[in-house]
């Protein structure tokens, strides 16, 4: 046997103007959970889509168990037992586990009928072997986004996958949900399957993998050994620089409040309600952290701030003023900054350049406005300082957004909105899909605002974003907010707890 | 990744995309060369008569330009709501409203004197395509009806409401007609007042000694409609309305993040598109005919969907595409009356039809090849 299960040898893959892989070597265990991680756009997927023949490599050579293999599509790579489990899951939400398993490959009875019943007992089986814990009758609609990770896989395993590829896998679960899923992978790599996992956390490299490669601009920059290694290295030949990982944070004291809500509740658009009699207040040189699963009223909670959905009771104050049911443009003239959840959906306008981008808010405005007219040389003008300040790249403002890499677009959306010197920030999801040198310029200028004693309301999906840089956390659940605490005295088991509402039964209980 | 590269690729691309009209114009002009030759006609021949006809004289150049007009009106009124993410289709109804209130104007305040009454005529075209536009754009605002439908159901109530009107203010029977005892019968109203009128291009010429045919129709309406298209480009490009309206066309909710007004944009720039619609009523009622029939307008809001999308909803690719359709239009007229008969006037349509669809392909295409490129990189 080969001292390898996987071999790709002077793997290069370029595209129309773009050299994506450039003599990557890539060699992986069996048996072993191997990390490859990098940047956005360092290469990871394009190496991927050609060991699960998306992609035929332009030079190099693919090695399975030592043998020479030709991967031309997606079922080539299925028969040599690789498997890809994508970011995006590729499930039929009305349709239940069973029959989206089988999809594709359905076994047959008599020639004309699906046999679920013998599908059903065979990922039983599997769901058993792995402590999968999978109901095949279950509708995928009506299962959470982590079990419904675990059906990805066994859709992956049912086709005699023994090794897998796992895009990202943890970006869309809780904490809990991500400590699961590294017990299943413990469990498959126990059995013998060899995992290859895609991500750009570190932290998840260190506790799950055995084996990293690392890589940047297309080439592989390092493979260690993980317990050989720490974060801060992968970090330096993942960004090519030292990086700051933990954040410097100095203790101060907060100063009157800036943001209140008093007993505010919303609905949603189908007038169910989401918020529910919300209390908070978010004071000068603080920053109040919003944990919480995604979808328990996290975005809604910024939505009614910004005056971009109303409120059904309850007032909101910044300082002594009253701005519940201001409409979005009057709360931004009060200078309340907004980094929204969605970048792609609400920060920005893809098809306008990065100046026009820089104004967008301010846009109707003097200097920026003269009368019904733009002032082009004032836009200018001020989109070169804060091109320069921000450092945002390519430094060209008459680039389309589109054109930007996530980060640098996030870059734009920060300067717009902290340049204006606002008196309360809300950072929803700051750093959500960024690479490991964008997250530590958001939390950066995060942290001076506040350092500039100003006051912030973070909501975040990350949890590790939350606890580093919070002074205080308030966890929401199902539109409620449970529980108000000191980042200080904090337990992050409980933390998780409260989060998916266990908290609130623990309470019940006691009482 | 070379980010010197990648801009020049993106360049390319936006080269490509701009030239996918000329591309399809070539593509369309060969494809109907294969129909006119298997007429058993040549079609070279063919081309070079109908361009030599429609643009190879003073004359032609004034029929075409004529043409143009009401296309460049309404090309420009279906790109401007298109800006906003809009899509207007309710030019024809626009174009009835307009013209007719410009005509009405024209008869009923005719004994203001000229300096007046043209200037409130074309003011009245322009109200009465607005008017007609902002009851879509309300309710799409409002109640978030799609604009699409209710602009086609308000072409036909439109037809239907002007050809009521134009009953009920239909021009008195002529002499010839009294002496024989029979009312009017044209569906017509009278002509306008000779001070509502817009001089012809050729009298104007005339002043500076620049011969041109003085029965060629074109007039003052081209110059209104060239304005027109500047104007568009200034408020779209130049005004903070015009940074609104395009913001709104391209993410509504980044729009609506930014303080942005949606519903105030929705409705305003739907009125305007519907303004200019109806501004065609300065070329076929204050220019030409001086008098509304309905079928002087039949079709035109709908070639100025055709005409938008060839001029890729800029202003000035919408005058260019505007001249284009008014080649065809003159040059295939004379080449069926030259041939005799033989080439039929609806080879136009067909070249016409094989021009937007390879734009809307060619547009397709390129649009794969970027998201190609996207999912790559």
């Amino acid at each position: 046997m080969a001292e390898y299960l996987i071999e790709m040898k002077g793997i290069s893959k370029s595209f129309p103007l773009v050299l994506a892989n450039d003599k990557v070597d890539f060699f992986v265990k069996k048996g072993e959970i191997h990390a490859l991680v990098g940047e956005n756009g360092a290469g990871k997927s394009t190496l991927m889509s050609i060991l699960y023949g998306l992609y035929q490599p332009d030079e190099g050579e693919i090695l399975i168990d030592g043998i020479k293999k030709i991967i031309s599509n997606p079922n080539k790579a299925i028969e040599n037992r690789i498997g890809m489990v994508h970011q995006h899951f590729m499930l039929v939400p009305p349709l239940t586990v069973v029959e989206n398993v089988i999809l594709g490959m359905e076994p047959r009875k008599n020639y004309f009928f699906i046999d679920l019943q013998k599908a059903a007992f065979n990922i039983k089986t599997l769901s058993d072997q792995y402590g999968f814990k999978i109901d095949p009758w279950a509708k995928i609609e009506d299962i959470s986004v982590g079990i419904q990770q675990r059906v990805e896989i066994i859709k992956v395993l049912y086709r005699g996958a023994e090794i897998l590829i796992l895009d990202e896998p943890t970006a869309v679960l809780t904490p809990q949900e991500v400590d699961e899923l590294f017990k299943i992978l413990k469990s498959l790599k126990g059995q013998g399957k060899t995992i290859i996992f895609i991500t750009h956390k570190l932290n998840e490299v260190m506790a799950i993998s055995d084996q990293v490669t690392i890589m940047r601009n297309g080439k592989v920059v390092g493979t260690k050994e993980t317990s050989q290694t720490n974060t801060a290295e992968i970090a330096t030949l993942m960004v090519g620089r030292e990086v700051l990982l933990k954040t410097d944070k100095i203790e101060q004291l907060a100063g009157k409040s800036v943001l209140r809500l008093e007993q505010v509740s919303a609905f949603n658009q189908h007038r169910y309600p989401v918020l529910k009699s919300i209390n908070l207040s978010v004071k000068e040189g603080q920053i109040l952290g919003i944990a919480g699963v995604e979808g328990n009223g996290q975005a809604e909670l910024v939505e009614v701030i910004t005056g971009l959905r109303p409120v059904s009771s309850g007032h909101i104050y910044l300082y002594d003023l009253d701005l519940t049911g201001l409409n979005p443009r009057k709360i931004r003239e009060l200078n309340i900054a907004h980094i929204p959840e969605d970048r792609r959906k609400r920060g920005f306008i893809s098809e306008y350049s990065v100046a026009e981008n820089l104004v967008l808010g301010s846009h109707y405005r003097p200097p920026f406005a003269r009368g019904c007219l733009i002032n082009f040389p004032e836009v200018q003008k001020y989109a070169n300082e804060l091109i320069s300040d921000y450092d945002i790249r390519p430094a060209v403002k008459e680039n389309l957004l589109k054109a930007l890499s996530g980060g640098n677009q996030q870059k734009v959306i920060v300067a717009r909105e902290l340049y204006r010197k606002p008196n309360l920030l809300i950072a929803s999801q700051p750093t959500r899909g960024l690479d490991v040198g964008s997250i530590e310029f958001v939390h950066q200028q995060i942290l001076k605002e506040r350092s500039k004693g100003k006051a912030i309301l973070l909501v975040s999906a990350e949890l590790d974003e939350i606890l580093s840089l919070s002074d205080e956390i308030a966890v929401i659940y199902e539109g409620k907010i449970v529980e108000i605490m000191k980042n200080k005295d904090i337990d992050r088991g409980r933390l998780g707890l409260l989060m998916t509402g266990g908290g609130l039964t623990d309470q019940n209980s006691r009482k | 990744m070379n980010s010197k590269q990648v801009s020049k690729g993106t360049l390319f691309i936006s080269v490509i995309e701009k030239i996918t009209p000329i591309i399809a114009i070539i593509g369309a002009l060969f494809i109907s060369s294969i129909v006119i030759f298997l007429m058993g006609e040549d079609p070279i021949q063919i081309y070079k008569m109908m361009f030599g006809l429609a643009i190879g004289n003073r004359d032609g150049w004034g029929n075409v330009l004529f043409r143009a007009t009401p296309l460049i009106f309404t090309g420009l009124a279906v790109a401007f709501a298109f800006r906003c993410g809009l899509f207007n289709i309710g030019g024809e109804g626009q174009v009835y409203v307009g013209s007719f209130l410009a005509a009405y104007i024209g008869v009923t305040l005719g004994n203001l004197p000229a300096i007046v009454l043209v200037p409130l005529t074309i003011a009245a075209s322009a109200l009465g395509g607005a008017l007609w536009a902002s009851l879509p754009g309300i309710l799409k605002a409002k109640k978030g009806i799609h604009e699409v439908i209710i602009t086609i159901m308000m072409n036909w109530i439109a037809a239907s409401l002007t050809f009521y009107l134009v009953l009920v203010f239909k021009a008195p029977p002529t002499e010839a007609m009294k002496a024989a005892g029979l009312p009017q019968m044209i569906p017509q109203t009278s002509e306008i007042a000779v001070a509502a009128r817009l001089p012809r291009i050729a009298t104007i010429l005339e002043r500076f000694n620049i011969s041109f045919p003085s029965h060629n129709p074109l007039n003052i309406s081209f110059l209104l409609a060239l304005l027109a298209a500047f104007l568009v480009y200034y408020i779209l490009w130049k005004t903070t309305l015009g940074y609104e309206i395009r913001a709104v066309g391209y993410n509504r909710f980044a729009a609506e993040y930014a303080g942005i007004d949606i519903a105030k944009n929705i409705i305003l720039a739907m009125m305007i598109s519907g303004a200019l619609a109806g501004l065609v009523g300065t070329n076929e009622v204050m220019g030409y005919k001086f008098r509304w029939r309905q079928e002087i307008f039949l079709n035109l809001g709908f070639n100025g969907i055709a005409v938008a999308l060839l001029g890729k909803n800029h202003p000035f690719g919408v005058v260019l595409a505007a001249i284009l359709f008014g080649t065809l239009s003159y040059g295939g007229a004379l080449v069926n009356i030259f041939t005799e008969g033989k080439i039929p006037r609806e080879l136009i349509m067909v070249i016409q039809a094989v021009i937007v669809i390879l734009v809307v392909v060619s547009d397709e295409i390129v649009k794969r090849v970027i998201l190609r490129r996207k999912s790559i990189s």
